[in-house]
């Protein structure tokens, strides 16, 4: 059993620090998405550039 | 912190994540995001579905920054306005300190990302953006002139072109009409509300144009802005991003948007509070419409292009 009840706020607490958390963790998954796309097209251009050399 | 620190007053406007993201101006977010979202579909030239979607997610961040600093600069008139009063900073939910710190972080993080993402043109026409609607219109032009509404506008009509930005890395006459659209069309929309919410900006002293020139002078207003809407709205018809969806979308719509005006422009003050501003209310609920039809209208020809039934 708890020892205190929960207030209000601390559910208002709870909900912004898992909305931060789930907001930091999009930003991680967004720029490795990015890395992963930028990384592949440029080496699919770069692959394209050296066979019609 | 103590429990017992926690039932203080000031404590229990703890602010809520809802709070922080209501500093974005979701609603006006929204309308950034598919303004933006055609701007960029519509462009010539491919881009990475991936990076398309992170361009228009910086171009939203961007907005919503703006938003949150507009409404840190804001807070005393906000204060006053009925339909601002709730607002996280009004209504002591969120500190102007912390609006103004989550306003600059996110334009910046917006405006870095969009670079890195697709080019430096289009982060440079954001950071503009952002800087127009902050320093010109919010600092500067809102409290000072009537028009502050007519220069304003130009903030809230850039993400087309920013979107455009992002996949052709420059402007066009296609991309500079989708500004003008929502240009032009900011005004009569704005004015109209202004006609049934006259006390708000009185109150705040905002130098709205009904608040300095009058009611009959923003009727004429409307009138004329409208008829020149109308020229901008069925001339992109005929350019690359028009067809006969679009031209018979838009030709509709003016027509319907002219009456609208016609019919404000011959009511008096009189008739106004005798029917609580029916047209004028109608006409802002058509203005709405109107811009979400002509930007959707443009989607939808570029949907249909691959199977040659959109564009001309």
């Amino acid at each position: 059993m708890a020892i205190h009840k929960d207030h209000e706020i601390h559910h208002r607490r709870f909900g912004r620090n898992l909305g931060l958390a789930l907001v930091l963790g999009a930003f991680v998954v967004l720029l490795m998405g990015l890395t992963v796309v930028k990384v592949t097209s440029e080496g699919r251009a770069l692959a394209a550039q050296e066979a019609n050399q | 912190m103590s429990d017992a620190s926690i039932h203080t007053p000031a404590q229990t406007k703890e602010a809520s994540f809802g709070d922080f993201f209501a500093l974005l101006k979701p609603r006006v977010m929204s309308l950034v995001v598919f303004t933006a979202m055609v701007g960029l579909l519509a462009a010539p030239g491919s881009i990475h579905p991936f990076v398309a979607f992170v361009a228009i997610l910086c171009i939203a961040i961007g907005g919503g920054a703006s938003g949150a600093l507009n409404m840190w600069y804001d807070a005393d008139i906000d204060a006053i306005m009925t339909r601002t009063q709730s607002r996280p900073i009004p209504s002591g939910k969120v500190t102007g300190d912390e609006a103004f710190a989550i306003g600059i972080t996110l334009s910046v993080f917006s405006v870095v990302m969009l670079g890195l993402a697709t080019n430096w043109f289009a982060a440079g026409f954001l950071a503009f953006t952002i800087f127009f609607y902050v320093v010109i219109y919010t600092m500067w032009l809102k409290r000072w002139t009537p028009q502050n509404i007519v220069i304003g506008g130009a903030a809230g009509a850039f993400p087309p072109m920013v979107g455009w930005a992002a996949v052709t890395g420059g402007v066009s006459v296609e991309s500079t009409l989708m500004f003008l659209l929502i240009f032009m069309w900011t005004p009569p929309h704005f004015w109209a509300l202004c006609l049934f919410m006259k006390t708000d900006y009185r109150d705040a002293g905002v130098p709205m144009l009904n608040v300095t020139h009058g009611r009959p002078a923003t009727r004429n207003h409307i009138l004329v802005y409208t008829l020149l809407l109308a020229a901008i709205a069925i001339g992109m018809g005929f350019t690359s991003v028009g067809g006969p969806i679009y031209l018979a979308t838009a030709l509709v719509l003016n027509a319907l948007f002219i009456v609208g005006a016609i019919r404000i422009w011959r009511r008096d003050d009189a008739a106004c509070e005798a029917d609580e501003h029916k047209v004028e209310k109608r006409f802002f609920g058509l203005s709405l419409l109107y811009l979400f039809l002509h930007f959707g209208a443009i989607l939808a020809e570029v949907a249909l292009a691959p199977y040659g039934l959109g564009g001309w």
